[in-house]
Parts: C-alpha cells; structure tokens; sequence
C-alpha cells in the first residue's frame, strides 16, 4: 500500500527526511518482530531521535487518522510490534541514551531504546544492576520491557519489570505527556503506572523510563540438581517454595531441553537425566550458607540423582548458558518451533507436564520444555517443519490446547512474553466478554480513536464468538471437569 | 466464616447506578478518615467474606473483599508466611478489600515494596454491576491490561472488591531493631547509607531524635549487623514498629493536621515548621503541622507528593492535584468502570 504523501511530508518535515522510510528494501527489515510466522511489511518507518519528535510523529498519525505500532528492537515473542496495514512503524531503537545514572539514590533514567543489559553494564562500577533478565536482555530495550512486563530468570525474588520501574514519560495518542509514577515510588491518583506496563503499546508511548538499580548480592550460590523423572522434580520445587526459601532463580528442564543445551552449549549438563533443576541463592553470606545446606539436602531427600553447586563465578555463568541458550539450541532440533509462554499453579506442574507431553505424542509433534518454575511460568516449545503441508497448523492447534489447559487449571495464557497477535485466540478462553469489553474500555480512556497497536492485545468480542464455535464442542469448555476459577 | 454476598452486592450496585444513588463502599470501617469525606448509601462488604484460597507452596492468597485482614494475618502466620508490605489495620475490623483498596504499606515498604507490587488478582464489582476477573492466583501474568494492580489505592473509585489474591512470602528467621541518638539531618544521611548496602534493612524510622533500624535474618547475620552498625537492642521492637504502623505512637495524637509527604531518596529536611516522624528509611515523611499550612508544595519542591492523611478541616482536596491530562484520563477510566459515577464520588478528588 501506498502512504500517504501527505503523511510522509509531515513526518519528513518533523524528523528530516533520512528518518522516513517508505521504500520497500528500506522498510523489509521490520516487517516482523521475533515471532517470525506473521510478517507485514510497514508502508512508513519513522525513525525519531528526541522524544519530542516522538510526539511530532504522534501527532501527525493523529491528524492524518493512522495508525502506527511501537517498536523496540524487535525481540518480542508474540508479535506486540507486528505492523499494521496502512499504519506508520514507530521505531525507537534510536532513543538510546543513558539520561543519568545516579547511584546515591539507586536509580537510572533511560531513553526507550537503551538495552536491558546495557542499564546493569553503566551501573556495574559502582556494585548496582538492573534486576529484570529476560533471556533477550543483550537486544531488547526498556521500552519493549515496560511494553511486555518482561521477566526473565530471577524474577521470582527480584520482581517483574512493573516491580523495578519508578517513572515513566509517556507521550500519548492525544498528543498530550503523562509522567506516571514517581522516584519517590508512589504518586498521587490510581496507579498508571502498573496499569501502563505490560499493555503492549496499546496506552501510549514510553520516552523516558527511570528504573530502580540493586546492589550486587554479597554471595551467590547455583546449585544443579538432575532428576530421573520429571515428577519428582516438580514436587521438589513444590517443597522448595513451601519450606520458606525464595531463590533467586528457580529453573527447570526436560530431556530434550537438557540434550539440546548440552549439545549447543558444552554446559556440563546430565544428559541422562529426565529433569534439570537450576536454583540460585543469592543474598548475604550467611543466609547464603544456611539455605545453600538446606537446598541440598531438601533436593537429595526430593530424590535428586545428582547434585552440583557451581565452584566459582565462571563455572556458575556456563551452567547459566545452558538454561539461557535453550531456545536457540532446541530451535536447532527442528526448521521451526513455537515458543509457548503459559503460566500456571505451581502444584499442577507434574501434571501439566504429563499432559503436555500426551498432546505432544497425539500431535505427533515433539515439544520440549524449558522454563521458570519457581514462577509456574511454562515455556513449551512447539517444534515443527514449516515447510511441511499442515505442520503450522498443527502447531498452533497445539499450542492453543496446551494454553487452554494452563488456563483449566488456574493459570494464564501468557506470564511474560505478551498477548501480541499470537495469543488474541487463547484470550478468548481465559475471559469472558465482560473482561474483554473493559479492556476495550481502558484502551478507550488512553486512545478513544484506537490508532494505537491496533488489533493487538484484546481480542474483539467477534474473534472470541468464532474462537468459541471452533473451540467449544458439545456445549463444554475443553477440560469440563477442571474447576475453574 | 464462609459468605458469598455477589449476588447482594451486585443488586445493590444496579440500583444504586439506575438510580444514580451515591454509594459509599464499607469493609471495617477503620480508614473512613482518609481521602475525602463521601456522602452516600453504605455498600456493605463485610458480609462478603472468607478465605478462599491458601496453599503455602503457591505464595498466594485468595480472599473475599469483607474477610478480615486480621484473619488473613493468621492464617497467614499459621504456615509461616505474612503480607511483606506490612498493611497498618487502623482498627481491628480492617478488611482485606479494604486493605488493597487504600493501597497504604506498613513499616516494611521501603524494603519489600508497596502494595500493589504483591496484587495477583481482583474479581472487582463495578459501578453497574458488572462482575469482572483480573489477573489470576499466578505470580507472572501479561495477559490483558493490568486492572487488578490498577486496584490498588484506587480508593473504591473504580469497583468493588469482591476477592483479592495477594503474592504472599515467608517470615525471616528473625528480627533485631537497633535504636540510635542521631538528628533528623544525619539520620537521614545514616538511612541513605544504610539503605545503600546490602545490610538486610527491613524498616527504618526515625522520631524524637531516635532512629530506629529493624534488620532481619538469621542469627548470624543479626550479631554481624549489630557489631557493624553499633547503638542500642530495643527490647520490645514489636510494640514500637506497631505504635508506628497503626498511628498510636503519641506523635500521631492530637487534632492537629497530619500530612504523610513521600519523598525520592537523599531528600533534605522539608521546611514544614515542624519536626517530622520519618519513615521508610527517609522515604515516607510524617509532618503535624498547622491549620492552613499545606505541605504540597514543600513535596512537589524535592519531587514527592504529599497527603493531608488525617484531621484535614473537610471539604478541601486531600491528595496532591493532578496534571490536567492526567486528571482527564482518570475521569475517562472512571467512566469506563462506573459510568454513573456512584462509587465513593468524591473519595479521591472533587470531581472524581
């Protein structure tokens, strides 16, 4: 499709014209974000370098009625970023800069585009990091992280990113800014800030983000732990948790996780266990100690098969690489895989798994399961052949079936990689028409004329009437007989 | 204590919307001074109440909006577990609904976080009736906006409270709190220090040219910290983080206005003709100060905002004004979930 010239003047005449691009060759690089089955080449790329021309750009969408999609660097996992037809493509990777960095009050104020990693990096002289680790944390840029509510793998002590952000600039729809939040940690009126983050771009658009800075934990301590079947893994994570222990990290993998990471990685994983436990501790020396010789002993009683803890730092960062290079290395045991992102009760993981592997087998599909489970966050990854008639279908099929069952029993259809395009279907399984109505409604408050992200996000009530005939059969939800709540 | 009243509530909030009756939403009746006074029929929630849900193992609790907090602190405190924000009660029919709703944090704040960082999930009873279910009882959760968090302090304005699930996390292995003679200006400078290092500083206030330090942990870890940061053991520190928590320390007694400022780290002493009650390791600062002093200024001045929490002379805004977008987007949001506008009018600003 064609912009509109007149469109493409404003934003030229706001941004310069070397910040406008509208060829075809110019624009096919971001014609789609991490989850690469779904593509759309953008008419117009706006490439601003101030937060004012952000605005400038806004405000030119809104005269001209289109509708333009936020990006970072493209690493998210549901495409959130996906362009829309005839709408602009707002990219930020160019807001980079690090406004301050102030160690006396633990804070950094950053542009949307500066990195996750590089925010630890400018900290890391003076003993401070940036707490949230998303396994993208070298590419993926705070903006995109307020965006998803990223995660990553120590959350389960340290927090989400809506848990270590204060502040946030936001340039809105309406061509109005909003600062949300406070240094001070709390502000005046609702908190818009929690409600901002994780909502896909959908609200308005990050230009400053001040988030808080930690200081490096006195001792850290990572213990390995293999298991001959996975149930028995899943019930010690259970005892884990119960027995008032708050790792820092909590991570589990399955056979063909464990193989695929040792055979990418050379980590020094069992590759004859059935599942891989990794538990972090972190905090000061002392407590350190007493948990370390709780965890080991709760994990040998737990039936753990073998038990390492990590001699030094640098034999703790291999053991890491293995969990952080998981999807890379199980993406190399198939052309194509899906990267589910469910997340449920801690006390159904067994059977979860159980029953994954079930509709795996009857899918005949294989799935590989690597994930947070400190955090009941699952990320089943769906491997296929792109290339091979039906198998897409096949695996999206699957995929929606295995997001209905974590919805079955008492969880969510996505815990840190966002509804984006991919999960608008299995939304209609985890909410009714009145949740889905009032999502409309907060999106309404922010954006009345919905030209921002549209489509993402919320599905729209029709999608959830066709997804509903499709899904419901006999009058019942799949899994009648699990209670629901 | 197990009661179901959606269905009551629900027909209430209809009638109350159909006939564009005010309401003014009810758990225990503890934190009627805070926010602006609301004139309107009561919407009772106590009747609404019971723990629905506590597996230890899953961090997570699930209660209707009418239980009492004190019941949830006990089950909580029966599997070793407790709500890491520390939530003052201001009397003893505080409700969990109630609780969230006012969004208010206890000593424990400035090291565990605020309130709705622990907020998982909310079944919220909106304006016209509507029965609605946020978030869920999973720690990660991005699927739609997140209204349930949006809960958290909203004062009522938005919904009902039907049922909240709180992130729950396990008691320490123990606690000591240190006692200092130090000024206001360098307390401030100690707890900015001490707030700095990785010392396990789970409170810090400082009242009366006192600062009170309490750290938690092991045994071990204890003796290393009472070695290092030196001043005296308080021997009941229970019945001191408590006299602070619920506002029975006699600093908060009297008739003369209090005003809660909080403020970013490293903030000086606000000129406010008063000495202060600080809090939340310098962040949360208590000030009585005179009638027709207001303290919003002196907070917006150092990047903080300020409350008039208690003993305000009525009919004047409680919270710091917002920016006209920003109050804009309240309006509208408050329109989406109560288009009558009946729940608690007025409660958090004039036109709100």
């Amino acid at each position: 499709m064609t912009p509109d010239p007149a469109l493409v003047r404003d934003l030229r005449a706001a941004l310069g014209p070397d910040h406008v691009l509208v060829s075809a060759e110019a624009c096919a690089p971001f014609e789609c974000d991490a989850l690469n089955t779904q593509r759309h080449r953008p008419d117009v790329v706006a490439l601003p370098r101030s937060a004012e021309q952000v605005m400038e750009v806004l405000r030119a969408c809104r005269r001209h009625a289109t509708p333009v999609v936020a990006r970072g660097a493209g690493t998210g996992l549901s495409g959130g970023a996906l362009p829309v037809a005839g709408g602009v493509l707002l990219v930020l990777s160019r807001l980079n800069r690090i406004l301050e960095l102030d160690p006396a009050r633990r804070l950094a104020r950053v542009e949307p585009g500066v990195t996750n990693l590089e925010i630890s990096n400018v900290a890391a002289p003076q003993g401070l990091y940036y707490a949230p680790d998303p396994s993208s944390q070298v590419a993926c840029t705070i903006g995109g992280n307020v965006a998803e509510n990223s995660g990553g793998v120590h959350c389960l002590k340290h927090g989400l990113t809506v848990h270590n952000l204060l502040e946030v600039r936001v340039a809105t729809i309406e061509g109005e800014w909003l600062v949300l939040g406070s240094s001070a940690g709390e502000a005046p009126g609702l908190p818009l800030l929690a409600l901002l983050t994780g909502s896909e771009g959908m609200l308005g658009v990050v230009v400053e983000a001040t988030v808080r800075l930690k200081p490096r934990p006195e001792r850290v301590e990572l213990v390995m732990a293999a298991f001959g079947d996975v149930r028995r893994c899943a019930d010690a994570v259970g005892r884990l948790i119960a027995s008032g222990i708050v790792p820092a990290g909590l991570e589990m993998m399955d056979a063909p996780a464990i193989r695929a990471a040792e055979a990418f990685a050379h980590c020094g994983y069992p590759t004859d266990a059935a599942a891989l436990l990794l538990c972090e501790l972190d905090g000061l020396h002392h407590d350190v100690q007493c948990d370390l010789q709780f965890v080991e002993a709760l994990l040998r009683e737990g039936g753990a098969t073998s038990l390492r803890v990590a001699s030094d730092a640098s034999e703790r960062l291999r053991m890491w690489s293995g969990r952080k290079s998981a999807f890379p290395a199980v993406g190399r045991l198939a052309p194509d895989y899906f990267c589910m992102d469910g997340t449920i009760p801690r006390r159904h993981l067994a059977d979860v798994l159980e029953r994954i592997g079930e509709m795996s087998h009857a899918a005949g599909l294989p799935v590989a399961n690597v994930f947070h489970a400190g955090d009941g966050n699952l990320h089943p990854l769906i491997l296929f052949d792109a290339g091979r008639p039906g198998d897409i279908e096949r695996a999206e099929h699957l995929g929606a079936e295995i997001l209905e069952l974590c919805v079955a029993v008492g969880g969510t259809v996505t815990g840190e990689h966002g509804v984006g395009v991919e999960k608008l279907g299995p939304m209609c399984a985890q909410f009714g028409a009145g949740e889905i109505e009032a999502f409309h409604g907060v999106k309404r408050a922010f954006d009345p004329d919905g030209l921002l992200n549209p489509g993402k996000a919320v599905p729209t009530l029709a999608r959830c009437a066709d997804y509903g005939a499709m899904r419901v059969h006999g009058g019942k939800l799949p899994f009648s007989h699990l209670p629901r709540f | 204590m197990d009661r179901d009243g959606t269905v009551e509530l629900v027909t209430q909030a209809r009638e109350a919307t159909a006939q564009r009756t005010p309401v003014r939403i009810v758990g225990g009746d503890t934190k009627r001074f805070y926010g602006r006074a609301v004139d309107g029929v009561p919407l009772v929630m106590r009747g609404h109440a019971g723990i629905l849900r506590h597996d230890p193992a899953e961090l997570v609790l699930t209660a209707r909006g009418g239980t009492p907090l004190a019941e949830v602190e006990a089950q909580l405190a029966s599997h070793g577990q407790r709500l890491p924000f520390e939530p003052p009660h201001f009397g003893t029919e505080a409700t969990i609904g109630g609780t969230v709703a006012s969004g208010l944090a206890g000593p424990a704040r400035a090291s565990a976080g605020p309130l709705r960082d622990f907020v998982l999930g909310a079944r919220v009873l909106t304006g016209d009736g509507r029965v609605l279910r946020f978030g869920g009882e999973v720690m990660k959760n991005v699927a739609g906006y997140d209204v349930a968090r949006l809960m958290a302090g909203s004062l009522g304005i938005l919904g009902a409270l039907l049922d909240v699930s709180l992130k729950v996390l396990p008691m320490s292995a123990g606690e000591r709190t240190l006692a200092l003679e130090l000024d206001e200006t360098h307390a401030l400078d100690r707890l900015a220090d001490l707030s700095r290092g990785a010392l396990p500083l789970t409170a810090g206030s400082w009242v009366d040219g006192h600062l009170y330090l309490r750290f938690e942990g092991s045994d071990a870890t204890l003796d290393a910290v009472e070695q290092r940061v030196g001043g005296e053991v308080v021997p009941e520190p229970r019945a001191l983080w408590s006299s602070l928590r619920e506002q029975t320390h006699p600093f908060f007694g009297g008739a003369r206005p209090l005003w809660r400022c909080t403020v970013p780290p490293l903030a000086p002493p606000l000129a406010l003709g008063s000495s202060p009650l600080i809090e939340w390791n310098g962040l949360q600062r208590w000030y009585r100060c005179a009638a027709g002093v207001t303290a919003f200024e002196a907070a917006r001045t150092v990047g903080g905002h300020a409350t008039l929490f208690r003993h305000g002379p009525g009919d004047v805004e409680v919270f710091a004004p917002l920016a006209a977008p920003l109050m804009r987007l309240h309006r509208a949001l408050k329109h989406e979930f109560d288009p009558a506008g009946i729940l608690n009018p007025g409660r958090m600003y004039a036109d709100l």
